[in-house]
């Protein structure tokens, strides 16, 4: 009887496993497709390429921070790293505010493994949402900022 | 039994769908990489070594989030998902969704995987946005943003984004239920 129930036990174990590499390799494709984007992304895009469409309106370039974050991929050490570069050169904290957030909350080239998986409604919803509270959290942010200093 | 093998065949159905798309989406990619190739070898070139070093660098990764899954299926229950984070997990469904989209590492779509099978055994569509969101606060990466924002800009985003985790969740599930 304890051997049957180790026997049952060890089967489960191992379809657990067998529907987890199943699952996984099904997303494969889009996976691979999406890191791909990544690289391409990376090579094509300079920072130069994106602070050079900053215009110095306040509210127009939190939107377009907004959108470039929000087409942009990669580690969010990036999106510092050039966020804080966009500051020295004077752009404003909205923006670049809305830039950073959008950059790891909204996710264009991620968009169709997101898609794919968890279905459109979903992906589509989210990354809509994720954008408009983008602008409002770097409004609000950099807001509170100015009233706390 | 029926109602079993109907979503056996169900999910069968669902994830041959889900590799066709899959493998048209790859396809197009592919195809953008000769198109550009024709033009920019070299650039194509550094972009293959992009992706190589990228691919390297998540397989760790990739196999930390299998073996979530494998577990997962092993341990965890729609019984245990409805308590933990189905539709009556309450406000502790939502804190175990920050934290553990806080404390999540490596790339966002390596999660969607693991997190679509939460959703099919029950898990709150809301929770899974508010997940989601929150992987959008490193903790190793922190000192880099307070180094280069300062810490008070660090504080205060990182409070607003919480809250907007929070709100982001509750119009998904709006949104999902009318829908």
């Amino acid at each position: 009887m304890r051997k049957q129930d180790h026997n049952k036990k060890q089967k489960n174990i191992l379809t657990s496993f067998y529907r987890a590499f199943q699952n996984f390799g099904t997303a494969l494709p889009v996976l691979l497709g999406v890191i791909l984007l990544l690289g391409l992304f990376r090579t094509f895009v300079s920072k130069q390429m994106i602070s050079s469409v900053f215009t110095g309106r306040l509210l127009q370039d939190t939107v377009i921070g907004a959108v470039i974050g929000s087409v942009s991929a990669g580690n969010a050490i990036t999106s510092y790293i050039i966020g804080g570069e966009l500051l020295k050169e004077s752009i404003s904290l909205f923006a670049v505010t809305a830039f950073i957030v959008t950059w790891v909350t909204v996710g264009v080239v991620q968009f169709p493994a997101e898609a794919a998986i968890l279905g459109k409604r979903f992906a589509f919803a989210r990354n809509t949402i994720s954008f408009i509270l983008a602008i409002l959290i770097s409004i609000a942010t950099a807001t509170t900022l100015m009233v706390i200093q | 039994m029926n109602e079993k093998r109907n979503t056996e065949d169900g999910g069968k159905k669902e994830r041959k769908k889900r590799r066709h798309y899959g493998i048209y989406f790859l396809g197009c990619v592919i195809f953008v990489y000769f198109f550009l190739f024709l033009f920019k070898p070299e650039s194509i070139q550094r972009s293959l070594k992009a992706s190589g070093d990228l691919f390297i660098k998540i397989i760790p990764v990739v196999f930390f989030i299998i073996f979530l899954m494998g577990v997962v299926n092993y341990f965890v229950n729609p019984k245990a998902i409805s308590k933990y984070v189905g539709r009556k997990s309450g406000i502790k469904g939502w804190l175990l969704a920050i934290s553990t989209g806080i404390l999540s590492h490596g790339s966002i779509y390596l999660w969607y995987p693991l997190l679509k099978e939460l959703r099919n055994q029950g898990m709150r569509s809301g929770l899974v946005a508010v997940f989601l969101y929150n992987r959008a606060i490193k903790i190793p990466l922190l000192p880099l943003m307070i180094y280069y924002f300062g810490i008070t800009f660090v504080v205060v985003l990182l409070i607003y984004m919480i809250i907007a985790s929070i709100v982001e969740g509750k119009i998904m599930e709006m949104m999902l239920k009318t829908s």
